[in-house]
């Protein structure tokens, strides 16, 4: 018999309180539907208000030629073509109606002198296209998603006498195990972190939107929430990943002081008028421009430079490459010798504008440096690294509704795969998470009406498992070997750092999945001290789970993969191979509990999308016989 | 490089507890959270401390060290000194869960008692025009982070339980007036005075432009200057201006 467990019952539970979660949240509630979010932190604390530049959106304010046509070009380019190009095109076409409705909600965004939201240019996109907060948007957006759910909720005072009547919020409080009934999603339980205690969520319908996984990575941008925790709880619960030999390594990140290191320096640096320069004072990425775009990049300085005051006649500079190419190539300068005394390169905009323009611009970025490095980019120029920044692998959904391949399972923004291809531009996220994040939302809402009232049960001796899985590490005293959970993440984080990183090798990731195999082990003999009572050693303990699944999901997609491509760069496999363009490696998990990965097809892109790129663009990625019958 | 530091962490839960003292290593260019989680890592796993971006955006890390609200990512150990022990506690003026975290629940109360912001009628989505020096205002507020810090040293707040109920602090009456700037909010024409709310529902009267808030805030947001010191010049138009008031009493007669 099952002790008591708390248990709350619900329409649509929403997993993660960034803005992808909070984005479907209001899309549930507003469908009518009793909507619960679960947040792993404080409400409006979600890694989301990291997010820098902007958002990105195809609403012409600054030049008026930049429609979805142009966005979705852009998006599959920087993807290299392995896009979801359904994703990608709803994207492009839904992104600007998402904007303007969080003006409706309040939001904030800067200004254009007639009045419109101000766009601004990033690495990869045609035109000036990222709506924007100066250089703290993601903080604008988790609030403003934040506040409307406040307002929803005094909506539901109003009606009810009841704040929480139709959503509510569990802070603090972790998912451990999702529950079936058969094929379909029942529950899920959780544990507050302020008390220790388990709570079962009943539901028919869950939306995962539980951001990345950094944390498996030593030097990242992410928080210590992205364990990839909605990764493997879908992928636990029967759910298949996509696309997980995908990272993205973000190419400014902080080197120095060693406490900092990884911190994200926003691509707006460079967007705005910043140059990357190495130890000889050279601005390096001109010798670095790849063939498929060359086309759309200036080949000197004075080119480039006139480019930020006229767009239409001159092309971009090339420091605005998408964010795979800038990380490849920082890491080959300082690999050259040619690196800063940190180990990274020179970012500088104090030589490119006046220090007022720089203050108003890039306000985090002055403070940021001058509190943690004291160091003054009015003045001097930063030192930067890659940083492990994104996952652009994630739970395979369907583009319409954001359902996953398991009944009443969905998932939005980074942990859902798919949109991005093999490598994300930057400002892509944001709108990523808005246009499906309300995906998800609706689509889990009418999950619910179409099962008529009939809702899966959950089962006594599921939530018992759960349960005790997750309170194992506080041992019976019979292990043998007690394992610390701080010093194997600090391994795995290492390894994957070192073996599965920005470069690939196929006898390093084969090493990295031994480790692996070592961690998974050594995990079985977790011992954490003390009480459940907001305990960061029982959490970690709990988070490594999935952090070892996630990163096994890494390593063995990375080494099936044998070309380079976009967030995957095999230096024994140095080229892009167009045979490999239309094959996604999706993971699933065997009933051992190892990780299985296969080939599957990509769905060819459709004529009237596929019109919309030049010939010899496309012949760059596709193969022949994926051409023929395409007229010149 | 590295020295060995002395700190004294407050340890405990809603029953007491005390202080706990610990020798830990110290690397340049590290801040006081790099040290906790060390602690965490080598001497004391279970030490409970609320953190989550490392770089100053989220708000999640606040304490006090040496007695000063400040965000335990955004305190470089070297500005405190090496020869005399550092002392980091929870903030004073919410009710500790275990060790360094508190129960922030009653900002979260207050958040959902100011008035949402209110969209104009008959503007479309697409069509909202606002000049960027009007939005300048507002977008000082939103720089806000909502570590609470403001809300912890407020000495109408700290140690004045009591005034909780009728006093929203700094944060929250900030926020009223970020609405109140807010170039399109239409809350007068539905009915809200956002003035008026700020007196008699979030305790506007009760801040006596001491200025703490401002100084403690990380995000460097002149809370006092431009949010409440307006905010309450508003409100002295509204109740007290003679003329207003003499108007007010002619239409009531």
């Amino acid at each position: 018999m099952t002790a008591e467990i708390e248990t709350h019952t619900y329409d649509v539970v929403i997993i993660g309180a960034g803005g992808a979660g909070l984005r479907a949240a209001i899309e549930a509630r507003l469908q009518g539907k009793k909507t619960a979010i679960i947040s792993k932190s404080l409400f409006g604390k979600a890694h989301t208000v990291m997010a820098e530049g902007g958002c990105a959106a195809a609403m012409g304010n600054v030049n008026d030629k930049d429609n979805w046509m142009v966005h979705f070009g852009d998006t599959m380019r920087g993807g290299k073509f392995l896009n979801n190009w359904r994703m990608a095109e709803l994207h492009a076409k839904e992104a600007p109606d998402r904007v303007w409705e969080l003006e409706t909600y309040g939001a904030l965004f800067d200004r254009t002198p007639e009045g419109k939201i101000s766009q601004r240019n990033f690495g990869g996109h045609t035109y000036p296209r990222l709506a924007h907060v100066g250089d703290r948007t993601g903080l604008e957006m988790i609030r403003t998603l934040q506040q409307k759910i406040v307002s929803l909720q005094q909506d539901d005072f109003r009606d009810t006498g009841d704040y929480e009547a139709n959503i509510k919020v569990y802070d603090e409080c972790t998912i451990v195990d999702l529950i079936k009934d058969g094929d379909r999603m029942a529950g899920a339980v959780a544990y507050l972190r302020e008390s220790g205690r388990h709570l079962l969520f009943e539901a028919p319908a869950f939306v995962m939107a539980t951001g990345g996984i950094g944390k498996s990575y030593k030097v990242t941008s992410n928080s210590w929430e992205y364990t990839g925790d909605g990764h493997a709880l879908a992928l636990r619960a029967g759910a298949a990943l996509i696309n997980m030999e995908f990272l993205q390594f973000h190419p400014t990140g902080m080197v120095w002081p060693p406490s900092v290191k990884g911190i994200l320096v926003t691509e707006s640096v460079r967007g705005d008028g910043g140059v990357l320069t190495n130890s000889e004072g050279k601005r390096f990425m001109f010798d670095y421009i790849p063939d498929v775009f060359k086309a759309q990049y200036a080949t000197t300085e004075e080119e480039a430079d006139r480019w930020y005051t006229d767009a239409d006649n001159n092309k971009r500079p090339p420091e605005l490459l998408p964010r795979d190419e800038v990380a490849r190539a920082i890491n080959s300068e300082v690999k050259a010798g040619r690196g800063t005394p940190h180990g990274g390169v020179y970012l500088d905009v104090s030589s490119r504008m006046p220090a007022e323009v720089i203050i108003k611009r890039l306000p985090s970025m002055h403070h940021q440096f001058k509190e943690l490095a004291d160091v003054d980019i009015t003045k001097e120029p930063m030192e930067v690294g890659p940083t492990c920044h994104y996952v652009m692998g994630g739970i395979e959904v369907d583009p319409e509704t954001g359902s996953s391949t398991v009944a009443g399972l969905f998932a939005a923004g980074e942990c859902s795969g798919g949109m991005h291809g093999s490598n994300r531009l930057g400002g892509n996220s944001l709108s990523d998470l808005l246009v499906f994040g309300r995906r998800a939302g609706g689509g889990a809402a009418q999950y619910v009406d179409s099962l008529g009232g009939e809702h899966p049960k959950v089962s006594e001796a599921a939530v018992k498992e759960a349960r005790d899985r997750s309170v194992a590490p506080f041992g019976d005293g019979g292990q043998v070997v007690a394992e610390n959970p701080y010093t194997l993440h600090q391994e795995l984080q290492q390894n994957m750092n070192d073996l599965v990183g920005i470069i690939r090798k196929a006898d390093e990731v084969e090493r990295a999945m031994t480790k692996i195999d070592e961690l998974r082990e050594r995990a079985k003999h977790m011992v954490v001290e003390g009480h459940r009572q907001f305990n960061p050693g029982w959490h970690l303990a709990l988070d490594l789970r999935n952090m070892l699944l996630v990163s096994e999901c890494v390593a063995r997609a990375a080494i099936i993969r044998t070309e380079s491509r976009g967030g995957h760069t095999r230096d024994d496999f140095p080229k892009m191979d167009a045979e490999w363009r239309h094959q996604l490696l999706v993971c699933n998990i065997k009933d051992d509990g190892s990780v299985d990965v296969q080939h599957k097809e990509q769905i060819p892109l459709r004529p009237d999308l596929l019109d919309l790129f030049e010939m010899d663009e496309l012949t760059k990625y596709f193969t022949d016989a994926e051409l023929s019958g395409r007229k010149n | 490089m590295g020295y060995q530091q002395s700190f004294r962490v407050w340890r405990g839960d809603d029953e007491g507890g005390d202080f706990a003292d610990y020798d830990v290593e110290v690397n340049e260019g590290e801040v006081v959270l790099d040290v906790i989680h060390r602690l965490q890592a080598t001497q004391t796993p279970d030490l409970a401390v609320r953190w989550n971006c490392k770089a100053g955006k989220c708000g999640s890390c606040s304490a006090e060290i040496n007695g000063r609200p400040r965000l335990l990512c955004m305190t470089r150990m070297s500005t405190l000194p090496q020869e005399s022990t550092v002392t980091i506690t929870p903030m004073r003026t919410f009710p500790v869960i275990r060790d360094l975290v508190t129960d922030v629940s009653f900002n979260y109360q207050k958040a959902r008692e100011v008035r949402a912001f209110v969209p104009p009628e008959g503007v479309e989505p697409g069509d909202y025009r606002m000049q960027q020096v009007d939005v300048e205002r507002s977008q000082e507020f939103r720089k806000c982070i909502e570590c609470f810090l403001c809300q912890d040293t407020c000495h109408v707040l700290r140690d004045h339980e009591e005034n909780k109920p009728a006093f929203s602090g700094p944060r929250f009456l900030m926020r009223v007036a970020e609405l109140d700037m807010h170039p399109l909010d239409a809350a007068e024409e539905a009915g809200v005075n956002r003035k008026a709310a700020a007196q008699d529902e979030h305790g506007l009267g009760f801040c006596n432009i001491t200025k703490c808030c401002s100084e403690v805030c990380p995000e460097h947001i002149k809370i006092t200057d431009n949010a409440l010191i307006p905010l309450k010049e508003r409100v002295v138009d509204l109740k007290f201006d003679p003329i207003i008031r003499r108007r007010k009493k002619s239409a009531k007669a």
